[in-house]
């Protein structure tokens, strides 16, 4: 469990949160510029100090202001990634690799060079210096330096936010192996949905300086009360289980969460059991009244109405859905809710038009 | 007809003056022009100024401070009396005391604008990397700042060697003790030794425009670590 409660007041701004998120996996504190997710990470590896503070890492505290204790950032044991990986440029990849390595005790070591030059693929880039490495590159290196130092908190801020998208891209998957490989807690700053969407298990949003929702990433992304429901993007994300692979069509089914219902998905193949990622944007579903075979839409899933919003614009409305269990939302014109007079507890056919794999 | 052996005694005294000051300097200037790079107290205004006094102050005038409060009623005068030292006024020490105070700038300004380009950013990796501040200071900071460390030594070095009015204010016209180049050039031209004092200045032109070279070559390839 990581316990966070932290009051900072700056002249026009004032971050005020109390956080209880899971003590392992990742946590996005997402939101947009100004929101105070960078101060909130800054508090909690002291690198600025709360006025009011508490902060609690699994059986470590680190800061408990109304106990009078607030422990240095470099008696820490975290790793902090910044948005700039900010290597060292007097020291080759390699020291900077070594520089935190060499000052955690041996015993404290749990990851070695090997492994998080190999995690991050950054193994042939050890004797160069940092002002000859890409942006991605280099953003690898902080990585991989941060992840030496054995940290029982990982933070990063924005680390993709100073990279194209094809950095991006190729930095991210080196983040969802350091998820599945690495059992290290780690909080992630961003204010892009699509790396929160692909990399988070739990989701914290921040604005101003206030968290106006923190839970589990399938549920808070599908809460119509949040401005996350708002705008083009708005979806959920399930996390399906394999359950069969069509070699033939090339067709993945995947379960979703705690139903027998399934998706299929065009995609490589994958072993049954194994988890799969993915997005359905609301405005990829489309509600019918039967269960119209005679389509070319690949997933039809049977559902109930639960709620219904005012969408982004007046011409569209945002229906909450139950699959069995699995939350979706739906984006329809408000003519289309008036045709089929969509209300609460109505069972309706749910066609989805488009899968996202984040993968 | 060369440098005689009241030249190279000059000689000698200088440069074991420039270099005792220029070691005197990077140590006590280093804590201050971190002071200065780092604080936002409101001490930073006055203690810069007063750092920064011997580049408009004419030689003469810190000379005559300086002759008065190390002189035998002087606080430092005082207070080196009651230590059982006595006073330390026409003196290589007092020369030391006097260079440190008139070359200080030239020091403290090169190491804080090294500091100030580092900025947070580095101390803050460093301290999530586990270094405490001294660490933080020994194998980020003063790595970084070695181009400000060299430029603040050179030029540290060289003004102490031009120096000539404070010197003549409170450490007088002594053979072996304080007798430095700048004074034995007046000592010749007022002696009408115009060849001698020829040597002496080509000398100190011919050393000045080498530091000076050294100085400007080497900020050239500043910008590169590799």
């Amino acid at each position: 469990m990581i316990d966070v409660r932290l009051k900072r007041t700056y002249p026009g701004f004032e971050l005020d949160v109390d956080l209880q998120v899971p003590g392992r996996g990742v946590t996005a504190l997402f939101g947009d510029s100004g929101s105070g997710k960078t101060t909130c990470l800054r508090c909690i590896a002291g690198l600025e100090r709360a006025e009011q503070g508490f902060v609690q890492i699994n059986d470590e505290i680190w800061q408990d202001s109304a106990n009078g204790i607030f422990v240095p950032p470099h008696k820490r044991a975290l790793g902090y990634v910044f948005q700039e990986a900010s290597l060292f440029p007097h020291l080759s990849v390699l020291a900077n690799l070594e520089f935190g390595l060499k000052r955690i005790a041996k015993s404290q070591r749990r990851v070695d060079i090997n492994q998080a030059t190999e995690l991050l693929g950054i193994g042939h880039l050890l004797e160069r210096h940092p002002q000859h490495l890409s942006g991605g590159e280099r953003q690898r290196v902080g990585i991989a330096r941060a992840l030496l130092t054995s940290p029982r908190l990982l933070l990063m801020d924005e680390p993709l936010a100073a990279l194209d998208s094809r950095r991006k891209s190729e930095i991210l998957p080196y983040l969802q192996r350091l998820h599945d490989e690495l059992d290290i807690p780690l909080l992630y700053v961003s204010h892009a949905q699509d790396e929160v969407a692909r990399l988070a298990d739990h989701l914290v949003l921040l604005r101003d300086g206030k968290a106006l929702a923190s839970g589990p990433i399938g549920e808070t992304l599908a809460r119509l009360d949040l401005p996350l429901a708002m705008g083009d993007d708005a979806g959920v994300i399930i996390e399906g289980q394999v359950s069969a692979y069509d070699a033939t069509y090339q067709l993945l089914s995947l379960q979703l969460p705690a139903t027998e219902m399934n998706i299929r998905v065009t995609h490589a193949p994958m072993a049954v059991g194994q988890t799969l990622r993915c997005k359905v944007h609301a405005r990829d579903i489309s509600l019918a009244l039967n269960n119209d075979a005679a389509s070319s839409i690949l997933n039809r899933l049977p559902v109930t109405v639960i709620s219904e919003q005012a969408a982004d614009n007046s011409a569209h409305v945002l229906i909450r859905l139950d699959a069995g269990g699995t939350p979706l939302l739906a984006r329809i014109t408000r003519f289309s809710r008036d045709q089929l007079s969509v209300h609460p507890g109505q069972r309706l056919w749910a066609q989805i038009k488009a899968v996202a794999v984040l993968a | 007809m060369s440098l005689t052996s009241a030249d190279f005694a000059a000689i000698w005294l200088t440069l074991k003056l420039a270099s005792l000051t220029t070691v005197i300097l990077l140590v006590i200037g280093t804590p201050i022009a971190l002071w200065l790079s780092r604080t936002s107290s409101w001490l930073r205004g006055p203690i810069g100024a007063i750092v920064a006094l011997p580049l408009v102050l004419p030689p003469t005038v810190i000379g005559f401070y300086l002759l008065l409060a190390l002189g035998p009623h002087g606080f430092l005068g005082q207070f080196t009396q009651w230590l059982g030292l006595g006073t330390l006024t026409f003196s290589f020490t007092g020369l030391v005391i006097g260079s440190v105070t008139y070359s200080m700038p030239f020091v403290v300004q090169p190491l804080q604008n090294a500091f100030s380009a580092i900025g947070t950013r580095p101390l803050e990796v460093a301290a999530t990397l586990r270094a405490n501040p001294w660490d933080t200071f020994f194998s980020v900071i003063l790595p970084l700042a070695r181009p400000g460390f060299i430029t603040a030594a050179i030029l540290g070095f060289a003004h102490t060697v031009g120096e000539f009015g404070v010197v003549l204010m409170i450490g007088g016209n002594i053979p072996d003790k304080t007798r430095v180049v700048s004074v034995q050039i007046y000592d010749h031209v007022e002696a009408l030794e115009y060849a001698q004092a020829h040597w002496l200045s080509g000398a100190m032109l011919v050393f000045s425009f080498l530091v000076l070279l050294a100085l400007y070559s080497s900020r050239k390839t500043r910008a590169g670590w590799s």
